[in-house]
């Protein structure tokens, strides 16, 4: 019998950091308020209580030096994890993410590693508006050398977090704020100090014959709840969780492809050159095309920014309604 | 003595004196022009001692940098180098000294004009020629280019104005954090200095007491805007505002030598960041495309070269001071280019990286991996 613990995903990353500092070093945390305030959305509560000064930095609100910093002592031998507060802010950063981490071990032909974890909230939050609630998922997913990890649960936080933390490479890891607080079984394996989870390798959370969804992150959840519907109905879903954009796991989703005939995309990001896009266009390069019997269907945010009011807000990102809708057109049902 | 004289006109296999050892002068003190300093109670000596060893050495290393970057502007003009070549002649004295005062365990980063200082930190000029020319050879095997070199603890040649300075800082972040009384040297230009992320920079960097030397290679111009069109405040050292400056003759490599000595010093004894203006001089433009005379005169760039030449000087300051000999001078000036040709000659000749390794080095210490094409049949093959 697996004893079953409910961790929270904030838990689940606190623990994940909280061992890779005990195990390494050279691993740091640093960011706004992340040592004195606990982190902004506390998930780095306790660490600098434990660790001290100089392994949990606070820094000014100074987003490209901070992170060029970050990315400098990774070139020099640390393993720091930069955290941005929400990855919005990372644009102000996001030339020292692509040009001077990404880019770095290809350009000196494997002189120079970047060893370095950028992470933080990504997509919308809860009332946030326009400027605070964009998915960076496709914009970081576009650029070689770099990782792009997007957890869903308890367990792909911890492991794929851990994960992460010794990856030699910059590895962008996406979090989301409203599943900070949402708490999941954890199995005993995951408890152990040493659970990794593989970047680059897609879960089948739920097995189903009739169509495939594919998600990451918060609408992993989405998915699996549209599936317990349409269940009801006699239709079986099989939902798979990327887990990883970057390298995006398409030999999964093809092999699902291929038993099941349909697929939908489900994201929070915009339509528009987003993950449900590549993933169109790479089952339509693969093997699995002709096992489609209809086009791929993407759900994804509404194409516009963000609005404040709750009731424009709950319409600019996919409901359970809108997956069980796609799901049906898709099968022509 | 013209038994001896023949001797080394004839051979160039042996090192040989016109005149031994013992009749040249091992050491001599000079006078240097005395920094302006801001928030200092004290600047670097204004009289300092050279030996004939590091005369020699400084010579042979500025004459070096010289004439490789005119070979790459000659190889440049044949097209065999392409895209941004930025050059560095004039401005030899400020790597030449920075490295005197430091050693090769510290640590350096520097913009994209980066080819003095990839030499100083321990790059050979055949593998920075063959980078250059983009063949197999090269320091980075081709893959970078002219402004993306490495070699240990130099972290480049970075093309994005200012973004080297952070990366700088946060080398020497690791420096304090692994306690190994390394510093590091951050440069940049009179361009970058008016970067935002140069002044977060200098905000955590003294916040931290971080062991970073900020050096500010003020060259006059940044590409075609003169620091008077570019600076509300030209006086580089004062811009760290909370950070202690130093300003420094950037044409005298002992000038630079000295100042560099008192800004190590005054960082590894954990007071903090220290910045340090250079004053130098770039004879050819911004970059190889441009001609760099639409926004100076020829005389202006002519005058710096017959008054302030920093090889000329040291040159001066030898002979005058009977540290060397014109013929010694001149068998090192033989020397050196014919090292330079014999790297041009490996340069042009290697052969470019093989197509195999275009997929190469994405990730470091990773399985190999599938990376796609230009087409869907296109399966290319990447391993660390």
């Amino acid at each position: 019998i697996q004893a079953q613990f409910n961790v929270t995903v904030r838990d689940a990353l606190n623990q994940a950091m909280d061992e890779e500092l005990e195990r390494d070093e050279r691993v740091f945390l640093l960011g706004e308020e992340v040592a004195q305030y606990d982190g902004a959305y506390k998930v780095s509560r306790g660490l600098w209580k434990k660790y001290g000064d100089k392994r949990i930095i606070d820094t000014p609100i100074s987003e490209m030096g901070f992170a060029g910093i970050a990315v400098g002592a990774a070139m020099a031998g640390l393993r720091p994890i930069c955290e941005f507060m929400t990855f919005n802010f990372s644009m102000q950063a996001i030339d020292q993410v692509i040009n001077s981490a990404a880019k770095t071990c290809y350009m000196s032909a494997g002189l120079q590693a970047v060893p370095i974890v950028f992470r933080g909230p990504n997509g919308a939050s809860a009332g946030v508006a326009a400027q605070h609630s964009q998915c960076f998922a496709a914009w970081y997913a576009h650029c070689p050398g770099l990782k792009v990890v997007s957890p869903w649960n308890s367990e792909d936080a911890k492991g794929l977090l851990k994960s992460s933390i010794r990856d030699d490479n910059p590895v962008v890891f996406l979090e989301n704020e409203l599943l900070y607080g949402v708490p999941f079984e954890m199995s005993e394996e995951a408890q152990s100090k040493d659970f990794t989870i593989p970047i680059g390798k897609a879960k089948v959370e739920r097995a189903g014959s009739h169509i495939t969804l594919v998600s990451h992150s918060r609408y992993v959840g989405h998915c699996l709840d549209a599936a317990a519907v349409l269940a009801k109905e006699g239709i079986e879903c099989e939902v798979i969780n990327l887990r990883t954009i970057r390298p995006m796991d398409v030999e999964s989703i093809e092999a699902s492809v291929m038993k099941t005939n349909h697929l939908v995309t489900v994201e929070g990001g915009w339509p528009q050159f987003g993950v449900g896009a590549e993933i169109c266009a790479r089952i339509m390069e693969g093997s699995a095309f002709n096992y489609l019997d209809s086009p791929v269907t993407r759900v994804t945010g509404v194409d516009i920014p963000m609005p404040y009011a709750k009731i424009l807000e709950d319409h600019s990102l996919p409901q359970i309604k809108d997956i069980i809708f796609s799901v049906k057109k898709t099968l022509n049902v | 003595v013209r038994k001896l004289l023949s001797i080394v006109f004839k051979g160039a296999a042996a090192v040989v004196s016109a005149r031994t050892y013992a009749d040249f002068t091992n050491e001599a003190t000079f006078e240097i022009k005395k920094c302006d300093t801001f928030k200092l109670d004290e600047g670097p000596a204004t009289q300092v001692v050279m030996t004939r060893d590091e005369g020699l050495q400084y010579y042979r290393t500025m004459q070096t940098m010289r004439r490789m970057e005119l070979k790459a502007d000659q190889l440049y003009k044949q097209k065999i180098i392409r895209g941004f070549c930025h050059l560095y002649d004039g401005q030899e004295a400020c790597a030449v000294g920075i490295e005197a005062a430091i050693n090769l365990s510290d640590h350096l980063i520097t913009a994209y004009r980066a080819h003095g200082y990839t030499y100083t930190r321990g790059g050979t000029v055949k593998k920075i020629m063959a980078e250059l020319t983009g063949r197999r050879g090269g320091i980075a095997k081709g893959k970078g280019g002219s402004m993306h070199m490495y070699c240990k603890h130099f972290y480049g040649g970075n093309g994005i104005v200012g973004a080297q300075v952070p990366l700088g800082a946060g080398v020497a972040l690791a420096c304090k954090y692994q306690g190994n009384s390394e510093l590091c040297v951050c440069l940049y230009g009179d361009g970058a200095a008016n970067q935002g992320q140069i002044f977060e920079t200098y905000n955590m960097a003294a916040l931290w007491k971080l062991p970073v030397i900020f050096i500010c290679e003020n060259n006059g111009y940044g590409m075609g805007t003169s620091v008077e069109r570019a600076a509300a405040s030209t006086d580089y050292f004062k811009r760290g505002e909370f950070i202690p400056g130093v300003r420094v003759d950037g044409m005298d490599v002992l000038c630079v030598r000295e100042a560099s000595r008192f800004a190590a010093d005054y960082c590894r004894s954990g007071k903090g960041p220290i910045l340090m203006e250079l004053q130098t001089y770039r004879y050819h433009g911004h970059s190889m495309s441009d001609p760099g005379v639409s926004y100076r005169t020829r005389e202006e760039i002519q005058e710096v070269r017959s008054k302030s030449d920093p090889i000329s000087m040291l040159k001066d300051r030898m002979l005058s001071n009977n540290m060397a000999s014109v013929e010694e001078l001149k068998e090192i000036d033989v020397e050196v280019r014919k090292e330079i040709e014999d790297a041009a000659q490996f340069a042009t000749t290697d052969p470019e990286p093989p197509l195999e390794d275009l997929c190469n080095h994405i990730f470091h210490n990773n399985p190999p991996l599938e990376v796609r094409g230009t087409n869907p049949w296109s399966k290319l093959k990447s391993v660390s």
